[in-house]
C-alpha cells in the first residue's frame, strides 16, 4: 500500500513537471476532453437530474410540514453544488473515464506499445499521462458546473409536481439565489478538480503498472475504480473540513 | 557474412551483465562484444533470459550489476537517446493500435517535430516501400494488419530513425516460413544498406544461420558458446547440439 502511494506521488510530481509542455500536447488534450464529454454528458445529466429530483422528494415534504417549503431551493441547491455534484461526478468519471484509462494504459503496457514509445525516446508522462489528467481536470470541473443546473432543475421540478410539497417555481429559485453565493459554487469546483487530478493520476498509475497479461488489465481497472472512490471520499472530507473557514462568498 | 562498408553502425560491449526477478536469477555475468555493423544472433532455448537481455540493450530493464556500452556510452548515461539512435522491433511489433500505420510509422518525426508534415508522409510512403508496403496500408490500423504486416510496420518504425543499433526481439515468430523468409532477407537489407549495427534475438535457427555474422547461444543467463555460424554448427556443448538437431523424426 505504501509503495502504491509512493509511486502515485512521483507520478503526480512527474505529471507537475511536464505542465510546461501542455501547449505542446493541446492535440491530445483536446481529444482526451472529446472522449470525455462524448461518454459522460450524457450520463452526468441523467444522474444529477434524479439526484436533484431525489432530494427534492427526501426533504421538500419535511420542510413543507414545518412551514418551511420556500427554503427549498437554497437547499437543494447547496446541497447539490457543494456535495453532490463534485462527488457523484467524481464517482461517475471515475467509473466511466477513469476505467476506460487504466483499461488502455494496462492494454497498452501488456501489448509493449509503452516499451516501444520509449525505445522512440518518447516520454510516457508527457504522451499519455500529462494529456490525461489535463484533460479530465478541464472536464470535471465542467461537469460539475451541467451537474448543477440540472440538478437545480430536476430539484425544481419534483418541487413544483409533487402534491406534497408544490412549492412554486419562483419560490424554488427566488431562495436558491438568495442562498448561493459564489463561493459555494467555487467551493464544488476546487473540490471535483482536486478529485479530478487524483482520478487521472490513479487511473494512470494502475494502467501504467499493469503486469500478467489480461487478467492484469482486469486487475488494474478495478483497483484505479476502488483506489479513486476511496481517495475522493478521503478528500471530500479533509477539503470540506479546509474549505469551510472561506464559505462566505458573493451572492450570485 | 561480412559487415557492410558504409557502416553507420555502432559497437555494443556489455560486462557482466546480472539480472534477477524475484530472487529467480536471469542472466548470470553476461559478457559480450558487438562489433559496428555485425548482424549478431542469440539463440537459446525459451526463458533462457534472452528477451530480458535485448530489454536491457536499449535501457527497457535496468541491470543489477555489469554495464552496458553502446557506441562507448553507458545505456544508463543521461540523453543518451538524443545522442544514439537505436530502435527496436518487438514480437509483437508493439505498434500503437489506436494509431494508423502512417501515423506510427511517423511517430517519431512528428513526435519530436523533426519534419514538417508534408516530410513525414513522404518519408513514410518511402519506409513502407522499403519493407514491401504500399500507400493503401497507411492507413489501415494495426488490427486489420496480419502478424507478418505488423513486423513490416514496426520494421519501417524502426528505419524513421535511422538507427545506428536495431534489435529484433523473435523477428519470425508466428510467421509462415515465407513470410519469416522475407523478414529475414528485409533485415539483411537494411543492414546491407544503412550497415546499423543489428542484434537479435531467435529461436529460429534457419534465421540465425542465414543472415547471422556471429551467434552465440544463451543458456541459463550465460552465454556457453560464441562463435560464426560454421564454428557454431561444430561446437562441442551438448545441449547446443540437441538445439540444433532437434527433429521430430
Amino acid at each position: 500500500m505504501f509503495r502504491n502511494l509512493g509511486e502515485l506521488v512521483l507520478l503526480f510530481a512527474a505529471t507537475l513537471r511536464a505542465l510546461p509542455r501542455v501547449w505542446q500536447e493541446r492535440r491530445k488534450v483536446a481529444e482526451q476532453l472529446f472522449d470525455i464529454g462524448n461518454a459522460s454528458l450524457f450520463m452526468a445529466c441523467l444522474l444529477s437530474l434524479f439526484i436533484g429530483g431525489v432530494l427534492s422528494l427526501q426533504v421538500g415534504p419535511v420542510l413543507v410540514e414545518r412551514g418551511l417549503g420556500s427554503a427549498l431551493g437554497g437547499l437543494v441547491a447547496l446541497s447539490m453544488c457543494k456535495e453532490l455534484a463534485p462527488v457523484m461526478m467524481s464517482v461517475l468519471i471515475a467509473g466511466r473515464i477513469g476505467s476506460a484509462m487504466a483499461a488502455e494504459l494496462g492494454s497498452m503496457r501488456v501489448y509493449q506499445e509503452i516499451d516501444a514509445l520509449r525505445t522512440l525516446n518518447l516520454n510516457p508522462i508527457y504522451f499519455l499521462v500529462l494529456p490525461r489528467v489535463v484533460a479530465i481536470s478541464i472536464a470535471l470541473p465542467c461537469l460539475v458546473i451541467f451537474s448543477n443546473l440540472v440538478g437545480w432543475l430536476g430539484g425544481a421540478l419534483v418541487a413544483l409536481h409533487n402534491d406534497r410539497i408544490a412549492v412554486s417555481w419562483t419560490a424554488f429559485f427566488t431562495d436558491l439565489q438568495q442562498q448561493v453565493e459564489f463561493g459555494d459554487i467555487a467551493n464544488g469546483l476546487i473540490k471535483s478538480f482536486v478529485f479530478a487530478v487524483t482520478i487521472g493520476v490513479v487511473s494512470c498509475h494502475q494502467g501504467l503498472a499493469t503486469i500478467g497479461g489480461p487478467r492484469g488489465i482486469g486487475r488494474s481497472v478495478t483497483k484505479a475504480v476502488v483506489n479513486s472512490f476511496v481517495l475522493i471520499l478521503i478528500m471530500d472530507y479533509v477539503l470540506t473540513r479546509l474549505l469551510l473557514p472561506f464559505d462566505n462568498g458573493w451572492a450570485i | 557474412m561480412p559487415a557492410t562498408a558504409t557502416t553507420t553502425g555502432i559497437p555494443v560491449s556489455i560486462r557482466g551483465l546480472r539480472k534477477s526477478f524475484g530472487g529467480e536469477p536471469v542472466l548470470q555475468g553476461l559478457d559480450l562484444d558487438v562489433k559496428a555493423g555485425e548482424i549478431f544472433a542469440l539463440m537459446g532455448p525459451s526463458g533462457s533470459g534472452k528477451s530480458v537481455f535485448l530489454r536491457h540493450l536499449i535501457g527497457l530493464e535496468t541491470p543489477d550489476a555489469g554495464e552496458i556500452r553502446v557506441g562507448g556510452e553507458l545505456i544508463s548515461a543521461e540523453g543518451i537517446g538524443d545522442r544514439i539512435r537505436m530502435a527496436m522491433v518487438f514480437q509483437s511489433g508493439g505498434l500503437l493500435n489506436s494509431l494508423t500505420v502512417a501515423e506510427n510509422v511517423g511517430l517519431y518525426l512528428s513526435e519530436h517535430r523533426l519534419k514538417s508534415p508534408a516530410e513525414i508522409e513522404r518519408i513514410v510512403l518511402e519506409k513502407l516501400a522499403v519493407v514491401e508496403l504500399g500507400p493503401e496500408d497507411a492507413a489501415k490500423y494495426p488490427a486489420e494488419l496480419s502478424g507478418g504486416m505488423k513486423k513490416r510496420v514496426a520494421i519501417a518504425r524502426a528505419l524513421v530513425i535511422e538507427p545506428q543499433l536495431i534489435l529484433f526481439d523473435e523477428p519470425t515468430s508466428e510467421l509462415d516460413p515465407l513470410v519469416a523468409l522475407t523478414i529475414g532477407r528485409e533485415i539483411l537489407n537494411l543492414n546491407a544498406s544503412i550497415g546499423a549495427t543489428t542484434l537479435l534475438v531467435t529461436h529460429d535457427r534457419d534465421l540465425a544461420f542465414g543472415i547471422a555474422d556471429r551467434i552465440g547461444f544463451l543458456l541459463e543467463g550465460e552465454i556457453v558458446a560464441l562463435g560464426t555460424p560454421e564454428e557454431i554448427r561444430v561446437h562441442p556443448h551438448p545441449l547446443l547440439q540437441r538445439f540444433l538437431k532437434a527433429e521430430f523424426r
